[in-house]
């Protein structure tokens, strides 16, 4: 096995797909002879050459179009959105095109297309490249949201994603695409979307996370042993749909949860999680069900990120109100 | 504006293109089609089983027997040129108005009900029938047909894709993008403005500084064409032209046809006499298709009343029988509708769908 960031696994992702399917193109802006503004697309052009891998003009609304038409003729599009925030430019072909597909044709055409995209803070981008936007994709029936928070989830979760029939939103935080290494095998392997990952087990309360705050949550959770108290960690992983019957399970067994985001508290996913354990299992809680979230302000310029995005301390303090409610 | 030499120099190149004159007079020989004297016929007798199939569209929507409805009386030379010109295998992409298009491309009638009226039905379109769903948002097909025509081309097929809008639509900005990606591309894609003068109620000239739409393949970099959209023959030669340039390897086409709907821009209430003139109507029905074809034909000897009444009555007969056809289509159910959102359902929907099993066994 091979020690991998996930920018690498990602890029081994796209390797493994396009060699194994003629059917999947790669494409978007500055992703072939430059490989990516972060190199996720990195020799794969060189590789499989200009027809599979390409760039295409700098038009995003362009680039979901060509890929939702490609995708009724049979091809298995790869777009990248070159930072997330710039999904509204495509926001159409995304949401009102893609995500219809299987509906307004009765189930005649689908349209399998990967969309990804860099997005998340920490990482000092300009204006409208880390919001989080999964909130506003997963509220969009007919898409499935993925956001991956380690290299070998991230490897697995894309091929899934690129062998799905359905579009799919795949996001990728920025803060993680070099910040480690780990193993991750250097054949092919799927994960299943939709499937939540228990990353840590415990038995007192039980913090529901994906992405970056997956690295944030744990390291609260090592705090919060020292003070005796044993937090599960449950990673999403899939943002939409959620996997409730993971979260439902571990609510029944730790009787108290904390739901963590980086967006803001008023984007969906959090809420979504928060209404489902209200719906389920609202009678194994011993306390509400609190969040730990972003201000419900538009993304901060880069001097305020640090502040504004939640830390490993404020899943700590959360944590502790919801033990001691 | 006072315009540029420049400017002006580019726009008086953009010339109607035309073969017939409002009198049915061939004023461009070195341009007629070779079209049999068969195929012409079957040109007019499309024209007149669409006006017939409009005007009881549009009674059967008063009488709320039809859902949704855009009128195309006054486009049929447009709209049935333009697809005469394709191959079985091409691909549409229409917009909502496109349904004669999708119809002769094999879209059966019935199921073109079934749109309207909002029943998935409609959407299914049948095997080896290359035509998607008429599009709502105004432009959206334009980028999609790059990339139906990159796949066309990629899979070597020999086809091109289609597709259509208004003038309203050439002020999408992914108009601009569709044929900018097509052109870079190279694909072989047609991309069709039917200029019928008003977007609703906004005229075409509030639309853009622009002289024509054609004009517009400038800066995409692609052949731009404008063609007396009353004039079938000239829609339909400009088409063919266009799709051979695209199988031939030089690239996507604009064609702008000059056109102009008698109705409604559709029948959920709009009153086109709140921005038109009965003149500028009178004016514009005088370029009427099927007059200026009807005498063509006739001064060939290829038309008569008699066969005109027998395809009037054919109509009627085939919209009466498709009306019957789409009354008696299933129910729509909420859990169909459920069961096609993903190919497989997930957790959510599965649980939903066992709710509205429930409610719809009540």
């Amino acid at each position: 096995m091979a020690q991998m960031t996930m920018i690498q696994a990602i890029t081994d992702a796209m390797r493994n797909e396009l060699k194994n399917d003629e059917s999947v193109l790669v494409f978007g802006e500055d992703v072939g002879q430059n490989g990516g503004v972060f190199r996720a697309t990195e020799g794969l052009q060189k590789e499989f050459g200009e027809d599979r891998v390409f760039d295409t003009p700098l038009a995003e609304s362009g680039i979901g179009g060509l890929a939702c038409g490609l995708s009724v003729t049979g091809f298995r599009p790869v777009m990248e959105v070159q930072f997330f925030g710039f999904i509204f430019e495509t926001f159409d072909a995304v949401a009102a095109q893609m995500a219809r597909m299987r509906y307004r044709s009765g189930g005649v055409y689908n349209s399998p297309v990967t969309i990804r995209g860099p997005f998340g803070g920490g990482v000092k981008t300009p204006e409208l490249h880390a919001d989080s936007l999964e909130g506003l994709m997963a509220q969009t029936p007919g898409i499935k949201v993925v956001i991956p928070a380690t290299p070998y989830d991230a490897k697995g979760l894309l091929i899934s994603a690129i062998r799905d029939n359905d579009p799919v939103v795949f996001l990728e935080h920025m803060k993680l695409y070099r910040s480690f290494r780990e193993e991750v095998p250097e054949e092919e392997y799927t994960i299943e979307l939709g499937k939540a990952d228990v990353k840590r087990e415990g038995k007192d309360i039980t913090i529901i996370t994906y992405g970056a705050m997956v690295h944030s949550s744990l390291k609260a959770a090592e705090e919060l042993e020292k003070d005796g108290i044993d937090a599960e960690v449950i990673d999403l992983r899939t943002v939409s749909p959620i996997d409730v019957d993971t979260i439902i399970e571990s609510v029944e067994k730790t009787n108290r949860a904390i739901v963590v985001q980086e967006a803001q508290k008023q984007a969906g996913i959090a809420a979504n999680v928060v209404a489902e354990i209200s719906d389920r299992a609202i009678l194994s809680l011993e306390a509400p069900v609190l969040r730990v979230t972003a201000p419900d302000t538009v993304f901060p310029f880069g001097a305020a990120e640090d502040t504004w995005l939640p830390s490993y301390k404020d899943i700590v303090e959360k944590s502790k109100q919801v033990i001691e409610f | 504006m006072e315009k540029t030499k420049e400017l002006q120099q580019i726009e008086s190149q953009f010339e109607t293109f035309q073969i017939l004159n409002e009198n049915g007079e061939v004023v461009n020989e070195d341009a007629m089609p070779d079209l049999s004297d068969e195929e012409l016929k079957e040109l007019m007798t499309r024209m007149v089983y669409t006006r017939i199939w409009d005007q009881r569209a549009i009674s059967l929507n008063r009488q709320g027997r039809l859902g949704f409805y855009a009128p195309v009386a006054g486009q049929e030379a447009s709209m049935i040129g333009s697809q005469f010109a394709l191959d079985k295998k091409d691909w549409i992409l229409p917009g909502y108005r496109d349904i004669p298009q999708i119809v002769y491309h094999g879209v059966p009638m019935d199921q073109a009900f079934l749109w309207s009226r909002g029943h998935y039905g409609g959407g299914q379109m049948p095997e080896g029938v290359n035509v998607m769903m008429p599009q709502i948002i105004i432009g959206a097909q334009i980028t999609q047909t790059a990339g139906v025509a990159m796949g066309l081309k990629r899979n070597d097929t020999g086809t091109i894709a289609i597709t259509y809008t208004g003038d309203g639509g050439a002020s999408q900005g992914d108009f601009y993008e569709g044929m900018n990606f097509a052109g870079a591309f190279n694909v072989p894609a047609v991309f069709v403005v039917q200029n019928n003068r008003f977007a609703i109620s906004v005229p075409v000239e509030k639309q853009s500084a622009a002289k024509t739409i054609a004009q517009k393949a400038v800066a995409a970099g692609i052949h731009g064409v404008q063609v007396d959209g009353m004039d079938i023959l000239a829609v339909y030669a400009m088409t063919k032209e266009a799709r051979q340039r695209g199988l031939d390897g030089n690239g996507p086409t604009l064609i702008e046809t000059l056109t102009y709907r008698y109705g409604p821009h559709t029948m959920a209430g709009d009153d086109p006499t709140r921005y038109r003139t009965s003149d500028e109507d009178d004016e514009w029905e005088k370029k009427d298709p099927l007059v200026r074809f009807r005498k063509f034909l006739e001064s060939k000897d290829l038309w008569s009343e008699d066969e005109e009444n027998k395809i009037v009555d054919q109509a009627k007969e085939d919209i009466k029988e498709a009306i019957k056809k789409a009354d008696s289509a299933p129910k729509q159910k909420v859990t169909d509708l459920i069961g096609f959102m993903n190919e497989e359902l997930p957790q959510n929907l599965k649980e939903q769908m066992e709710q509205y099993k429930e409610k719809e066994s009540k």
